[in-house]
């Protein structure tokens, strides 16, 4: 009776969510409305495909790291995600941001997942730590959510028009230091504090006596 | 079908579903933290599609940058609070800690 209750709440919740941001989305953007012829020509190329490959990667991974049971698995599930997204960045003409990709989420927040995987998991208890509050409300909500998102992607006539395509590594390291000098050294400035407040959050302490 | 600004669009929406979805459905709190993580990135490749097809320049990639740097340090203090908390409750069951003390 009572998860029957928690459910309609739920579902009366989500449907709230998604009907509030719906009413958003359509009040700021009155071209949807409208709807719009959208330009989808030309021939299909080994690059098409490789980006349909990448873009399932991606997708596959997520829903390992979603619907997996084994947090082990979803991890993994990760992995394969981020390696997309590295991939798409590529497709997006982005080298440096894909490069930065590899390098700090699979190089490092990945390394620090698996970390806490393997210390805080016991491994006789794996599989326990999973199920909770309904898959039916929770999946109601993102499904809700996933249709609007894509109904925007593919209805909103965007105004396209394509830039990008030379390297941008160089361009972006004086974009970092002109530009953008006071966001860079304040994220060196919660890099420091983070480092300094890990340690500090994670240490044993070790009393004298 | 090329792909275009949407398809990226509609990769990225998939992936902040799922995102939505872990965090919503897990106990665990690590997994909880990879769901952050998916949703983050879902956000990042909206922010380098649309700084591709729409703006130009190289704000969106910029941007992007910070906010793979903070979800980096997100990720450590979040571990590291993680593993405060196991060594205090002997759980990472997020429903469990709910005291700021022993």
């Amino acid at each position: 009776m009572r998860t029957k209750m928690k459910l309609v709440a739920w579902t009366l919740g989500s449907a709230a969510i998604v009907g509030a941001v719906g009413v958003l989305s359509a009040l700021l953007s009155p071209a949807m409305a409208a709807g719009a012829s959208r330009p989808l020509t030309g021939t299909f190329t080994l690059a098409d495909g490789i980006f349909y490959a990448v873009a399932a990667l991606t997708v596959a991974g997520a829903a390992a790291v979603a619907l997996s049971r084994n947090i082990l698995y979803s991890a993994l599930g990760l992995l394969a995600s981020l390696l997309g997204v590295a991939g798409l960045y590529v497709f997006l003409s982005a080298d440096f941001v894909a490069v930065a990709q590899v390098f700090i989420y699979i190089g490092g927040v990945l390394v620090l997942v698996l970390f806490a995987i393997m210390l805080t998991n016991r491994i006789g208890e794996v599989n326990i730590s999973n199920a909770s509050m309904g898959w039916a409300s929770a999946g109601i909500l993102c499904a809700g959510l996933l249709g609007l998102f894509l109904v925007v992607a593919f209805d909103v006539p965007w105004a396209v028009r394509v830039s990008g395509g030379a390297p941008t590594t160089a361009p972006m390291g004086h974009a970092l230091l002109q530009q953008w000098m006071l966001p860079f050294e304040l994220a060196s400035l919660i890099l420091l504090a983070t480092l300094i407040g890990a340690i500090i959050i994670a240490r044993k302490e070790i009393r004298a006596d | 079908m090329i792909p275009t600004l949407s398809h990226y669009l509609a990769v990225a929406a998939i992936l902040f579903a799922f995102g939505l979805f872990t965090v919503l459905t897990r106990r665990n709190a690590v997994a909880v933290l990879m769901g952050v993580e998916l949703m983050l990135n879902g956000a990042n490749v909206n922010l380098v599609a649309f700084n591709k097809f729409v703006v130009g320049g190289l704000a969106g990639q910029t941007f992007t940058l910070f906010v793979i740097v903070l979800a980096a340090a997100e990720a450590a203090v979040g571990l590291a609070i993680v593993l405060s908390i196991f060594h205090t409750f002997k759980t990472i069951d997020v429903r469990a800690a709910d005291l700021m003390r022993e």
